[in-house]
């Protein structure tokens, strides 16, 4: 890679993909951009021409604003906080040798699998209906008055439904590094007196520290845009609505497409801050 | 103190046994080196004294007290792994302290033993370095540190030369018989290498398939091998071995004669055969040795100086008074 030849020829190598996705990237966002700083309404006299910073101005000043970037914030902190405590426990226990080991595996990968919206309803419908669902069977089984879940404890029921569904990536992924660990390591460790709590602090996360660094980073870019388990379940109703599904509220329900294009600009804002924060804490675990 | 006694230990992994009831016996501040070919079950062996395996029958006996069941940090032996097995998140004062940490021994203790097991390992310019980022000896110097600061009742080696080059190996040999002179502590060396064991033992402990082959001083294995698999094992070039008519005028099965025990010549000797290959080291050279009618090839220690060319016909002289006897079984005829 070192000739002057080799590397223009990387460069035309790799353009077609470059410009690809740029491209991908960049028209929407320039669109995005464009749009916020229009009085846009489709079905109210379309494009009605520039205005400056209103959308904006409109958007942050909205009361639905602040309290929107909150519920985001602590969806994604609370699924970030259970996916990787209980990632660790689970890769831990299937990292011992068992009985049934390959199938206990994949029964535990399985949710991943699942769309968000389908496992968002079978939550819904299945487990947490006041009625029917399960949980209410089994609070009715011990006497209990039926909660109804997605009203009630709407927040928890999203974070429990979205946790589901990304526990897996945790435990996979973390599972992974333990399964890398040197079991020499371990040995030596316990030669040196540590017990097994000990070897747990001492040796085994701190091994794991890369890898739960990767699972938070990766974790947190698709949970800033949760949308689909929100629109399936309570609908932004409840105190559940991020700023991902307020700016869908605005383009489609209020048809306003320069007011939610502001508020997506406000979203890569927000999640810029979260990535830097992020990488401000755990990225030192990406160094060496 | 450091005493540790076997007795009747057999070791099995399912069905398979690897170690068949051994006893052994290891005295206190003795270096003992259990050398074999690789599998022959003396990496288990250690890890068993090490408590890291559980012994399936048998007793494991620490300055006379029961072992068998005693967890590994408690039976006060320190390991020094094949793969250094440093932390590798933690600094090398880090690394050192954690025995100690462990035993929740008082800061000032622990710093005057990091500082005295630096000074005696030539690592007190690199504590607040990471293990990443030190040369495989001073890895490997860390992870005896690490075994040092706990003042153990003896130390256990697995293959810890064998991750280093030739040149650092030699080094390292003398540095761990250096220390166990100072220490005067019990050690326990693994290594398939005859000429670690050779040079680092007291006692060595030859093994094969789980079995101990011989157990003996450096000389008296490379004197009197008890068998034909000690007699190939130890002694570098391997032992000559010869069967047929030669050897039945000895009254042997097989007759054994070093490399070293044989002179070379062009014109005299008893037997005859045609130089193969020579290597010539400078201060010796070895002959391989065609076409003698006895064996394969005869190799022949000489002289560095003693020079003779692919293809020439030599003669050769054994020395009598040296040549190993075996009868049909392998085990050795005393003369």
């Amino acid at each position: 890679m070192a000739t002057q030849h080799s590397r223009s020829a990387a460069r035309i190598m790799m353009a077609p993909a470059v410009i690809l996705l740029l491209g991908w990237m960049l028209v929407p966002l320039t669109m995005t951009v464009l749009f916020s700083f229009k009085k846009y309404l489709p079905l109210r006299g379309g494009d009605l021409g520039w205005v400056g910073f209103d959308n904006y101005i409109r958007f942050f000043s909205s009361s639905a604003f602040w309290p929107s970037v909150q519920v985001t914030l602590v969806i994604v902190g609370g699924v970030l906080a259970i996916t990787v405590v209980f990632g660790v426990l689970l890769a831990l226990l299937l990292d011992q040798p068992m009985w049934g080991q390959g199938i206990v595996r994949i029964l535990v990968i399985a949710p991943f699998f699942v769309m968000p919206t389908v496992s968002a309803l079978v939550w819904k419908n299945m487990f947490m209906d006041p009625v029917n669902g399960l949980f209410a069977h089994l609070w009715k089984f011990f006497g209990a008055e039926p909660l109804s879940w997605l009203s009630e404890a709407s927040m928890q029921s999203i974070i429990l439904i979205v946790s589901w569904q990304w526990l897996p990536f945790a435990t996979l992924i973390l599972l992974t590094a333990i399964q890398s660990l040197d079991s020499e390591q371990l040995e030596a460790s316990e030669m040196d007196g540590a017990s097994p709590l000990a070897r747990f602090i001492y040796i085994i996360l701190p091994h794991l520290g890369r890898a739960i660094t990767v699972v938070v980073l990766i974790q947190t870019i698709f949970l800033l845009s949760i949308f689909a388990e929100i629109y399936v379940t309570t609908q932004g109703a409840f105190g559940t609505r991020t700023l991902t599904y307020l700016i869908f509220q605005r383009v489609l329900e209020s048809q306003n497409v320069g007011l939610g294009s502001a508020g997506g600009v406000y979203a890569i804002i927000l999640a810029n801050i979260v990535a830097a924060f992020l990488m401000r804490i755990v990225g030192k675990n990406l160094d060496s | 103190m450091g005493r540790i006694t076997l007795d009747k230990v057999t070791k099995s992994f399912g069905t398979a046994q690897v170690i068949p009831p051994l006893d052994l016996t290891i005295e206190d501040g003795e270096f003992t080196v259990f050398v074999g070919p690789s599998g022959c079950g003396k990496s288990t062996l250690l890890r068993l004294i090490a408590g890291l395996e559980d012994v399936s029958s048998g007793q494991i006996r620490i300055d006379g007290e029961d072992a068998t069941m005693t967890p590994p940090a408690k039976r006060g032996l320190s390991m020094v792994f094949q793969s250094y097995a440093l932390y590798p998140h933690m600094s090398v004062r880090k690394n050192i302290a954690f025995p100690m940490r462990m035993a929740k021994m008082p800061q000032e203790e622990q710093d005057r033993r990091i500082e005295a097991a630096a000074k005696a390992l030539n690592l007190t310019d690199y504590l607040e370095r990471r293990p990443g980022q030190l040369s495989g000896g001073q890895r490997q110097r860390v992870a005896i540190g690490r075994a040092i600061v706990r003042e153990p009742s003896a130390f256990l080696f697995d293959e810890p030369l064998s991750n280093l080059d030739a040149a650092l190996r030699v080094g390292m040999r003398m540095e761990i018989s250096e220390l166990h002179k100072k220490l005067a502590t019990t050690m326990i060396y693994v290594t398939h290498d005859q000429v670690e064991a050779m040079t680092m033992a007291d006692k060595i402990v030859v093994l094969r398939a789980g079995y101990v082959e011989q157990v003996g001083s450096p000389l008296d294995l490379y004197r009197a091998p008890r068998n034909l698999f000690v007699a190939g094992f130890i002694g570098s070039p391997k032992m000559n071995f010869i069967e047929g008519p030669e050897a039945a005028k000895y009254d042997a099965h097989t007759i054994g004669v070093r490399p070293e025990h044989i002179s070379i010549s062009a014109d005299e000797g008893p037997w005859s055969g045609v130089v193969g290959v020579s290597e010539h080291l400078g201060s010796d050279t070895f002959f391989h040795i065609h076409d003698t009618g006895l064996a394969e090839t005869i190799t022949v220690r000489a002289d560095g100086e003693v020079s003779f060319h692919h293809g020439d016909r030599v003669h050769l002289t054994p020395r009598t008074d040296v040549i190993h006897r075996f009868d049909t079984a392998g085990l050795r005829i005393n003369q």
